[in-house]
């Protein structure tokens, strides 16, 4: 009885949006409004915009990445495959997001200090952690057998989360940076960090969307496997 | 070493690889003195489900429980407790037979004995080769000392892949003796499509 | 009693005796490094030429000679198990961590062995002045563990996928840029005679980063050696 009610809740059905959808929808819609027609410029600093897509942007991937190592974690002490289809759809998302913080990360830091790219800690940072999630992708498609390539790769996830400390506590001390220090310092607009913090919850929303959404395909691929035995 | 009763416990076993399913829900319960020997086609999974008594591989579906006297053995006593030939347990041949013999022993736990080793080689019929690198040997030679890697702590589970594979008619003699000793004080598992072999089961398990 | 103390490092000794018999024998991983080494040592050399380096540049350029090396070769002592097949009697008869410890101990080895050819050769031919030689000898040791203690875990991984070579060093490299940022600093630091007490937390980090990879090592290790 359980296991029918549990196939009924996880069942493929046509679908519809919930309220997670529909709230994040309009939260991103009035956050984008906002961000051009309201929150003002911060002085010194050009196109203050692409900060409310990037400051969620690395958000997501440092919050993805943890994610990711922690379905590993528990894949490898439980061994269920469905915390490997989480961990690395986990990844999945983390790594688009990596990419996209990354790259608008260069092209404000072009657009102000007119370097792109200069391996200061933080630029050091979200470059690792995109070796990283590429590292992982690599080793996942070397490996050949479901549970192989699950346990392997879920002990490298665990390894980079290992590591993450090492990345964004250690290195930024031991260096100066130009990345513009954020909220620790005050002198900031009120209006900004309103801002970022309305950006961050309607990127998490559309990072917490997407999750499910790959969830679920992954639990369907899952389920017709283990149909066959 | 001391040897009571054990029993292996075959518990709805299942495996699969991606969509080829090699066998379903296989029960079975072995005692001391008892020999399974599982037959079938080449590519039916027989050295599939050694390797997952063995604890080598992990099934899709049940599991595999040995218990002696002192209770259900985790994969550490198990170690201590259980021996295997087959085809793709390879051993060093960059070391002599001696060489590796004791590596194999320190390992387990044993200490390893020089007068203990030799007597294996002998009992395996490779009495003064102890010297020689493994690289060195004829497959036949090698299949040999397999048996003397996997009898060495006198195991009271013994896997068999394949028991015969490369041995000469003396050769073939000493697996017989191997096989009857073990059916005497623990249990033997055969993999096997020889008719004669297969005669040894208690138990037979056809696959594929 | 002492003997029984020191039991649980019976088999990993073990495991490290027997890979330094093979590898006596068959020199297959020795080989590889020390070449490698020698031969880039050289070719960084020949390019530099008379160029004036400051410690800036030696640095950097001693580790990623290392880095290379210490890539070519530290993969092989589990590539080898896998590839001769040999894994499968230590994976029936070995505790897992027995196994680690013993690699773990065996590319120590390798990489301090590889440190004691090239570091010499490299002062003398780049012409290095050392100015604190004492914290340049600890900052190595404390680096090059820290290359081994990721770089054998990595090892394990790799040995069970299909593309082994670039996937070492791509797996390996994102995991290491702790050590490289820590080892390149703190090396550079020895080369201008900066006091122990400025680079101590660089040292730290280093020895915490060592700590922390052996210790995940041994839980991580098991899950994957056993994939059949």
């Amino acid at each position: 009885m359980q296991q029918a009610e549990k196939e009924a809740k996880t069942a493929v059905r046509p679908w519809r949006p919930g309220w997670l959808e529909v709230g994040t929808g309009i939260w991103i819609t009035g956050m984008v409004l906002a961000a051009f027609l309201w929150a003002p410029e911060v002085r010194n600093l050009k196109g203050t915009q692409i900060l409310y897509f990037h400051v969620p942007c690395a958000w997501l991937a440092s919050i993805a990445f943890l994610g990711s190592g922690v379905y590993a974690g528990l894949y490898l002490r439980r061994r269920e495959l469905m915390l490997d289809v989480k961990s690395a759809a986990a990844a999945e998302l983390g790594l688009l997001f990596c990419t996209l913080a990354t790259i608008t990360g260069a092209v404000f830091a072009k657009a102000n200090w007119g370097m792109a790219w200069n391996w200061d800690p933080r630029q050091t940072t979200i470059a690792a952690l995109l070796m990283l999630y590429l590292a992982y992708f690599a080793l996942r498609s070397a490996l050949a057998g479901t549970e192989r390539r699950a346990a392997v790769s879920s002990a490298y996830a665990v390894m980079a989360c290992v590591v993450m400390p090492f990345l964004v506590y250690v290195l930024p001390r031991a260096f100066e940076t130009l990345h513009p220090t954020v909220v620790r310092r005050g002198g900031m607009d009120p209006e900004i960090i309103v801002m970022l913090a309305v950006s961050t919850v309607g990127f998490t929303g559309l990072g917490a969307w997407m999750f499910r959404l790959r969830v679920a395909v992954g639990r369907a691929v899952l389920r017709r496997m283990e149909e066959l035995v | 070493m001391g040897i009571g009763m054990v029993t292996v416990e075959l518990k709805g076993l299942s495996k699969a690889f991606g969509s080829r399913v090699l066998f379903r829900d296989v029960e079975l319960k072995l005692h001391s003195g008892q020999c399974l020997v599982v037959t079938g086609r080449n590519g039916s999974g027989k050295t599939t489900l050694l390797r997952i008594i063995a604890g080598l591989a992990r099934p899709s579906r049940g599991q595999v429980v040995i218990t002696d006297g002192a209770g259900a053995m985790d994969p550490s006593r198990l170690r201590k407790h259980l021996g295997l030939v087959a085809p793709d347990l390879v051993l060093y041949d960059e070391l002599t037979a001696l060489e590796n013999l004791f590596f194999f022993a320190r390992i387990r736990g044993i200490p390893p004995d020089q007068d203990r080793s030799e007597a294996l080689l002998e009992y395996v019929g490779l009495q003064g080769r102890g010297g020689e690198l493994v690289g060195t040997f004829s497959s036949g030679m090698k299949q040999r000392l397999k048996y003397a890697y996997a009898i060495q702590h006198s195991p009271s589970v013994l896997l068999l892949d394949e028991p015969t594979t490369n041995l000469d008619d003396d050769g073939v003699e000493m697996a017989r003796r191997v096989i009857t000793a073990q059916r005497e004080r623990g249990v033997l598992v055969l993999a096997t499509n020889n008719a004669e072999e297969t005669a040894y089961g208690d138990q037979v398990l056809r696959l594929g | 009693m002492a003997t029984r103390s020191f039991a649980w490092a019976e088999g990993p000794a073990a495991v490290l005796w027997k890979d330094l018999q093979a590898e006596y024998r068959t020199r297959y991983a020795v080989n590889a490094v020390v070449v490698f080494a020698v031969t880039t040592l050289a070719v960084v050399s020949f390019c530099a030429q008379a160029a004036a380096a400051g410690p800036e540049l030696l640095s950097p350029l001693l580790w990623l000679i290392l880095l290379f090396s210490a890539m070519s070769g530290l993969s092989r002592t589990f590539v080898r198990e896998e590839e001769t097949k040999t894994a499968n009697a230590l994976r029936l008869s070995a505790d897992p961590n027995t196994v680690y410890l013993g690699k773990l101990t065996f590319n120590a080895l390798l990489l301090g062995l590889l440190d004691l050819i090239v570091v010499p050769l490299y002062i003398v031919m780049m012409d290095v002045r050392v100015g604190n030689p004492a914290l340049f000898v600890a900052i190595l040791i404390a680096g090059s563990l820290g290359l081994v203690s990721a770089s054998t875990l990595v090892a394990a991984i790799v040995a069970k996928a299909s593309v082994r070579g670039a996937l070492f060093s791509v797996l390996s490299f994102p995991i290491l840029i702790p050590v490289l940022v820590a080892a390149v600093q703190g090396t550079e630091a020895a080369l201008r005679g900066v006091p122990w007490a400025q680079v101590s937390p660089t040292l730290k980090v280093l020895v915490m980063f060592t700590v922390v990879m052996v210790t995940a090592g041994l839980w991580l290790f098991e899950h994957v050696w056993y994939e059949a």
